[in-house]
């Protein structure tokens, strides 16, 4: 090969291309950070509020690129075929990370397997709602109305998939309930008609409902989690009433398979110290939602969830298909 | 009444700030020049631009967000006037009666109209906001699923009336945009459907995709078939500005689509689309000679952008009274709010009402900033026309393939959007319209989600769309519509039989 200058220089800058990262310190340019879904929505929103505060920590821009499509497994999936080289990371939700393999028999990845794990970003408790005026006072006597009424009752959802439908499955089918599903294109429909009255109760995200039941337009039985939330002070929980129904959906970072060990430490600690942030845990509250604390934050957390909840949902939805 | 004034006065003196007033002008003119861009949508617009706001405060943030939303809204009429690729559904009609007058050497007019009938839109629809928020609320949550389903059917009956040649045709344009409009997953199964296993389209093929294609790549294809150097627009540029008969022609439908576009626009159920197709279909109604409409009527574009315009303020009704997003921008405002730390819903009026009052405000200075920022740029954008096509058309396509890209980061899309411009090149060669296929597939949509939620809250029973009152009315209004639009078409093939 004739040494032009042309191809000299070609080849110092391809040298210094692939040399670059193992002098530099990681991360030397910004990292995009997918999301599967809509910008706007829950995943959206608390994913912008913690790489905010990440890019500050790593000294490089995380950009939040928003890959929407089939209940969020497309963006995970290209998450998941990316370069395992730091720059790009993903956030998935308990729909992508747990459900998704009962619902898309063709899915292209493995929670479990193919993904590094950064760790769980939040916990969003689930509340069950009613319309207005459904006569029930709490939850006891809801549970009771549900059991002598639920063939009458419509149960609206935002899509199969989603996370109001797989936590009502779980509710409906724990209790016995057997309420017709109404499917709903996304949450804000839903509540829409819940609000007036079309539909009789939902179990969705308090993020999504709390606005609605601090305003009255609609009812609030209980907060399926352990303690009660900030952002709905007088509303009791499952736990205290004495309701064996915990469900929380969850938002997690995650990385390409074969994410070298330091790069993942780098990340896994941007973002602990992003989630420690004063003014995020602030965020987190008016959102209804909780960080991961002790053994839930970190890889390992992260992983042990996404084995629990994969064989927590997976039957049920299974069960749900077969019909 | 007092209390509008004074609710009023303080919104103004918050958006009115300097600062404030600023920022709503930037994101106007931002929003505008992004939004102008083929194939880049409001939606697009405002993901986009949503980190330049993160170190903003709130109302300030909101109001700019606001300003981004008017001018990727405003840009996108424009893209439709001048190249024939409506942005969003909203702008298909006013590609119809819009590209025809920058056809005729009258874009400047048909681009200073569609600014001034958006002003006095914005201007109504922001009183209107200000004044019946509330119980227009109340009024929109009265409409469940079955009253959509019907309101939908009233919809299709426009489309009808929308075509220009043979209604036969006009049909099963509509019938095929249906079909489109159930590609992906059912709702309520979670079942794919005419997906052939291919992951891209599992949530349904995007409208950008299929108006980019069949209009804007269609289009370029059949000017290529001209050998001449000007292309789309011809050279002569008469007048810039709508004069006073312009205006005069105007000023009714730009009045009554501002009454339909805000009456539907509120609605939750995402009813503003329709807003633009009806408004398009009473003028034609309404019109002595309907035969100009779709050769460059200006009432085509008058009363379609005030319906438009007008629909997409009061959009903001479910959002602020209900915390509740009628439609996917609305979603992202929601998003952008809480990334700001605000909870949308009923009680920011009472909480935070610099911040509701403020916003309101907004909406009515952004539409002055953008009467502003667009009369003098009219200018600009018809000297654009004469660019030689040989370079027009490239730079067309590559914005269209960034737009068609940027929705879903997706290079499969942008493929998908050609195999679209060919099958829209062969219907305009075949004689078909594509603006009905568009509405088809548009209400399609929405007509299924509804009709089967209908279906499951009446255990099945189609008593329900009789049994609750609006739906009724709709239906009822749905029927006049299509006799009085198709008996002249009967009588009139009648007629051309009888001569034969």
């Amino acid at each position: 090969m004739k040494i032009t200058r042309r191809t000299a220089i070609a080849a110092v800058a391809a040298l210094g291309v692939t040399a670059m990262p193992a002098f530099a310190q990681y991360p030397t340019k910004p990292i995009t950070a997918i999301v599967p879904f809509a910008a706007g929505g829950p995943t959206d929103v608390v994913t912008r509020l913690v790489t905010e505060h990440m890019s500050r920590t790593l000294g490089q821009q995380i950009i939040v690129e928003n890959i929407g499509g089939a209940g969020g497994t497309i963006g995970m999936s290209r998450a998941a075929a990316a370069e395992p080289d730091g720059y790009t990371i993903a956030v998935g939700n308990m729909g992508t990370q747990s459900a998704a393999p009962a619902l898309y028999p063709n899915l292209k990845y493995d929670p479990a397997k193919s993904f590094t794990q950064i760790s769980i970003v939040n916990f969003t408790p689930q509340t069950i709602v009613s319309k207005k005026d459904l006569p029930p006072k709490d939850l006891k006597e809801m549970l009771a109305y549900l059991k002598a009424n639920s063939e009458k009752m419509n149960y609206g959802h935002a899509g199969v998939g989603s996370i109001s439908y797989v936590s009502g499955f779980v509710f409906n089918s724990q209790f016995g309930f057997k309420p017709a599903l109404v499917a709903y294109k996304g949450t804000g429909p839903a509540l829409n008609d819940l609000v007036g009255g079309q539909i009789d109760y939902m179990v969705d995200q308090s993020l999504n409902v709390i606005p609605q039941i601090t305003a009255g337009t609609i009812k609030a039985y209980a907060v399926a989690h352990p303690e009660r939330i900030a952002a709905l002070p007088n509303v009791p929980t499952t736990k205290e009433l004495g309701v064996d129904f915990i469900f929380s959906a969850w938002n997690a970072m995650v990385a390409p398979k074969g994410l070298p060990k330091d790069i993942q430490d780098k990340l896994v600690d941007a973002l602990s110290k992003a989630m420690d942030d004063p003014a995020i845990i602030k965020r987190y509250e008016q959102l209804g939602s909780t960080a991961p604390k002790g053994a839930d934050r970190g890889p390992a957390g992260l992983q042990k969830l996404v084995e629990k909840e994969v064989a927590r949902i997976t039957p049920v939805l299974k069960a749900a298909a077969a019909k | 009444m007092w209390d509008l004034v004074s609710n009023l006065q303080l919104g103004l003196s918050v958006a009115g700030s300097l600062h404030n007033a600023a920022l709503c002008f930037l994101g106007c003119l931002i929003g505008t020049l992004i939004g102008v861009l083929p194939g880049v949508g409001p939606i697009a617009t405002i993901a986009m631009l949503l980190p330049l706001t993160f170190g903003l405060d709130p109302v300030g943030a909101l109001i700019m967000l606001a300003g981004i939303y008017y001018g990727a809204q405003y840009g996108g009429s424009t893209t439709a006037i001048l190249v024939n690729i409506p942005g969003e559904a909203t702008a298909v009609v006013t590609v119809l009666d819009g590209h025809q007058m920058a056809k005729q050497g009258r874009a400047g007019i048909a681009l200073g109209i569609a600014a001034i009938g958006s002003f006095i839109a914005g201007t109504i629809a922001t009183i209107i906001i200000a004044a019946a928020a509330k119980p227009l609320t109340s009024l929109a949550l009265l409409f469940g699923p079955a009253d959509y389903f019907a309101l939908m059917v009233l919809g299709l009956m426009f489309a009808v009336v929308l075509a220009r040649g043979s209604v036969p045709k006009a049909i099963a344009m509509i019938l095929f945009g249906i079909l489109l409009s159930t590609v992906g997953t059912d709702i309520e199964t979670g079942e794919e459907r005419l997906t052939f296993g291919w992951m891209e389209i599992a949530d349904g093929i995007d409208f950008a995709i299929i108006a980019m294609g069949m209009f804007g790549f269609a289009e370029i294809l059949r000017n290529l078939e001209h050998r001449e150097a000007r292309g789309v627009v011809s050279a002569k540029i008469g007048q810039l500005l709508p004069n006073f008969s312009d205006f005069k022609t105007s000023f009714a439908p730009i009045l009554r689509g501002t009454g339909i576009g805000s009456l539907l626009g509120f609605l939750p159920g995402n009813g503003a689309v329709l807003g633009p197709f009806a408004s398009y279909s009473i003028e034609k109604k309404l019109a002595k000679d309907p035969s100009r409409f779709g050769q460059g009527a200006i009432e085509g574009v008058a009363g379609p952008e005030s319906a438009n315009n007008a629909g997409a303020q009061t959009a903001f009704i479910p959002l602020l009274t209900l915390g509740i997003p009628p439609n996917a921008v609305m979603a992202l405002m929601i998003g952008a709010m809480t990334i700001h730390g605000i909870v949308p819903g009923p009680q920011i009026i009472s909480k935070q009402p610099d911040l509701f009052w403020g916003m309101i405000a907004s909406m009515w200075i952004g539409n002055l900033m953008l009467l502003i920022i667009n009369l003098p740029l009219i200018g600009i954008w018809v000297r654009l026309l004469r660019v030689p096509y040989r370079l027009m058309f490239p730079a067309i396509v590559i914005f269209c393939c960034i737009g068609i890209y940027s929705i879903n980061n997706s290079p499969t899309q942008v493929a998908l959007t050609g195999a679209f411009a060919l099958f829209g090149y062969l219907l305009i060669k075949l004689g078909f319209e594509q603006a009905p296929l568009l509405l088809g597939f548009v209400l399609g949509n929405l007509m299924e989600e509804k009709l089967r939620q209908a279906m499951v809250i009446s255990r099945g029973s189609l008593w329900t769309f009789v049994d609750r009152p609006v739906s009724l009315g709709l239906l009822v209004l749905a029927l006049i519509v299509f006799i009085v639009s198709a008996l002249p078409a009967i009588s009139r093939s009648r007629e051309t039989v009888f001569t034969e």
